[in-house]
């Protein structure tokens, strides 16, 4: 089945067509397919969709029905926030603004005749298209993982099942048991997550089970917020956390999923739990589309997001390979909104707006200890580049900490409402 | 620096003292534009706090007490004032507002006070204090020399860093005339809904929408001159033109979402 700008615009419904303004009608409106229903994705499209009043036809793709975001994940292993407060579904993009979510996944993309395929058979034509399908994991990273030992050994980087699944390993880990967190090389997608991670582990294991003992391995020689952490790591579970960085072989590490062990440059450990973060690369429809460099990141033009290789085709998020931004769902959201904007000058004639970027992540330490680190950006020829930045400082006093994690809940509350509201 | 030398800022001594050069209430008189064409009090700068008494008999002591035994009022106490974190007199029911911006590290000092004073909302956007404001700058430059008087230790010294720090602040009035592009101000907005929510539903982050044009303006100059801490805030400031504010505030006082 193939369809068209046309037969899509029959078959959309009248709670649809309302939304449409009535002169549009009837024509053919530029199309834009959106590819992943994420932090880049839904806030693009909400975006394409509430700012041109009907005059575009945009489409979401997006294979799962609820999407879970990853921030705040972590408070959920922490036991700080729900499951079911983590899930999002695309029902008011739909109803509200119009857009055609298809729950499908885009397989692949022929940019010479502009036509995404789904994996159910559908082939959509568009006139732009926008990538922000986020990570993919790199094959044999950590040589003994894969996905299929996900459950031994759950990565929990995508949000949903494996994050229930690592939480209920933490809880129910033997008395005195090892957590081990095997940490990713950079670049990945939330460079504070697997630090703000190990400090929900810790929180339930000091009050769960305070004898246990946390590893983390990390091919990095630093990370972020690494003060701040440790610091809070020192104050909140004093004991319980070691670190293994590269001068002492964490860059040269396997698993044995089987048994359990993790070979830290030939040294072997025995661990209880086994959180695996692999190196990632962007997901695998961009490269399919043949977005990506070598490094498997796909490189973008700095002022509107756009593909480097197509000049119909903005990539977002996780997947770009764009300069200073961290790949967080900040990031993200906010580069949504400098394509949509291009977008909308392309297709529909509307002023164009020099890029805006911004970033802020905050992370929880502990019970009312949030931190935060951000930074404004703005396009050079080369990257987007950061301007101007601040960070949490050492030392703060309680009051401000529990008023930073305050703040966080705020933004997720934001956040969620500019992607889905 | 005006106060070298154990001067003590009493009455004459210290008016002689007065330097009409910094530009301090600035950023945040433009509400105001009477204020613009006065000389205003730059952070040395204290006035006469004889005069200062006066000022304080008509404008605070309905509310306010100062001097031995003075206790919460309607407002706080006002013993110590200098230098004391904002909202931390013990057992004074503050607004939200004003506790957050104690626990985002508002100090008062002279430069502060000064701006609180000239336009209470302008610096506290929630502040319960109804108070329309002190528009002559000498006059609070009066009051201010008054209120000090009662919080004589050497670090409320208005000229021990950072109060010293001058600021330049060149808002003329047409930047607060300025007629925002409301256009620009939706696009810049999107932005600002990362966190504030366009509905105004606020939870931890305070809402934004709707919010009187002039309120928005001043708000989001004392962020950029760094008179309202707020590390996010700040930074995000820091890159706003006074266009970029005008019209920012055009589009959230009328926000249609
Ligand atoms: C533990 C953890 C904590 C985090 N905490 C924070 C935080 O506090 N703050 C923050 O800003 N960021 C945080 N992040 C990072 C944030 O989740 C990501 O950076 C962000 O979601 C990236 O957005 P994206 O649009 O690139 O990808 P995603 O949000 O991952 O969205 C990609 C979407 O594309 C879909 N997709 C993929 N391939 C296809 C295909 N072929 N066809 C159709 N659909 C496809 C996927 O199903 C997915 O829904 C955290 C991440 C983790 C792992």
């Amino acid at each position: 089945m193939r369809i068209h700008r046309r037969t899509l615009l029959a078959s959309m419904g009248a709670a649809t067509a309302a939304f449409a303004a009535p002169a549009v009608i009837g024509q053919t409106r530029p199309r834009v397919v959106v590819i992943g229903g994420g932090s880049g994705g839904a806030t693009a499209a909400r975006y394409l969709a509430r700012d041109s009043d009907g005059a575009l036809d945009v489409v979401l793709v997006e294979p799962t029905r609820t999407y879970y975001t990853c921030y705040f994940s972590n408070l959920y292993l922490g036991g700080f926030w729900g499951l079911a407060d983590l899930g999002h579904s695309y029902g008011t993009l739909a109803a509200r603004h119009g857009i055609n979510v298809i729950h499908d996944w885009a397989t692949g993309v022929d940019r010479d005749a502009q036509t995404v395929t789904l994996a159910g058979g559908a082939v959509l034509d568009y006139d732009r298209l926008v990538l922000s399908p986020g990570i993919d994991f790199v094959e044999d990273s950590v040589p003994g993982w894969s996905v299929t030992a996900q459950n031994r050994m759950p990565h929990a980087y995508k949000a949903g099942s494996q994050t229930e699944l690592l939480k209920a390993q933490v809880e129910n880990m033997r008395e005195g048991g090892v957590f081990a967190m095997v940490a990713p090389p950079n670049p990945y997608r939330c460079p504070p997550g697997p630090y703000e991670r190990i400090s929900m582990v810790a929180h339930v294991l000091s009050e769960r089970n305070p004898t246990a003992k946390i590893l983390i391995v990390d091919p990095k020689e630093s990370f972020s917020k690494q003060a701040l952490f440790e610091e809070g790591w020192a104050r909140h579970y004093p004991g319980m956390i070691e670190r293994v960085g590269p001068d002492f072989g964490a860059d040269n590490v396997s698993v044995d999923p089987e048994a359990m062990t993790i070979d830290i440059d030939g040294m072997l450990e025995e661990v209880d739990v086994c959180n695996v973060i692999p190196a990632q690369k962007a997901g695998r429809i961009a490269e399919i589309a043949g977005l990506t460099n070598e490094a498997g990141w796909a490189p973008v033009v700095p002022a509107n997001m756009k593909s480097r290789m197509d000049d119909r085709i903005h990539v977002l998020g996780d997947a770009s390979a764009q300069g200073d931004m961290p790949k967080s769902g900040f990031s993200a959201n906010s580069q949504a909104k400098v394509a949509a904007n291009a977008i909308r000058h392309e297709l529909l004639e509307a002023r164009l707006f020099p890029a805006r970027y911004s970033n802020t992540c905050w992370s929880l330490i502990a019970d009312d200890d949030g931190v935060k680190v951000g930074a404004s950006y703005e396009p050079t020829e080369e990257k987007i580049a950061s301007v101007d930045s601040f960070i949490s400082q050492t030392g703060e006093d309680a009051e401000l900490r529990r008023q930073t994690y305050e703040e966080s809940i705020g933004w997720y509350n934001g956040i969620v409402a500019d992607m889905f509201s | 620096m005006g106060m070298r030398g154990g001067r003590r800022q009493t009455g004459k001594a210290v008016t002689a003292y007065r330097r009409a050069t910094g530009a301090l209430a600035l950023a945040l008189g433009l509400g105001l534009g009477a204020a613009l064409a006065q000389p205003t009090i730059g952070a040395e700068d204290l006035g006469d706090a004889e005069k200062g008494r006066a000022h304080w008999q008509d404008e605070c002591a309905d509310c306010h007490q100062i001097g031995p035994g003075a206790a919460n009022d309607i407002g706080p106490h006002l013993n110590r004032v200098f230098g004391r974190r904002a909202a931390a007199v013990a057992d004074f029911p503050y607004s939200d507002s004003i506790r957050r911006m104690g626990r985002d590290g508002l100090y008062w000092t002279l430069r502060t006070l000064d701006a609180y004073i000239e336009n209470p909302y302008s610096l506290v956007s929630g502040t319960r204090m109804d108070y329309p404001g002190l528009t002559d700058a000498e006059d609070r430059a009066d009051l201010l020399a008054f209120i000090r008087l009662h919080s004589d230790r050497p670090s409320d010294m208005p000229e021990a860093a950072p109060t010293a720090r001058r600021v330049e602040v060149d808002l003329p009035p047409e930047v607060l005339e300025m007629r925002g592009d409301r256009e620009w101000g939706e696009y810049l907005a999107s932005e600002c809904t990362t966190c504030h929510q366009r509905d105004g539903a606020a939870s931890g982050i305070p809402s934004i929408t709707f919010w009187p044009e002039e309120r928005f303006v001043v708000a989001m100059h004392a962020y950029r001159e760094g008179l309202r801490p707020h590390q996010v805030m700040q930074t995000i400031a820091r890159r706003l033109t006074d266009e970029d504010i005008a019209a920012l505030a055009a589009y959230f006082a009328t926000i249609d979402d």
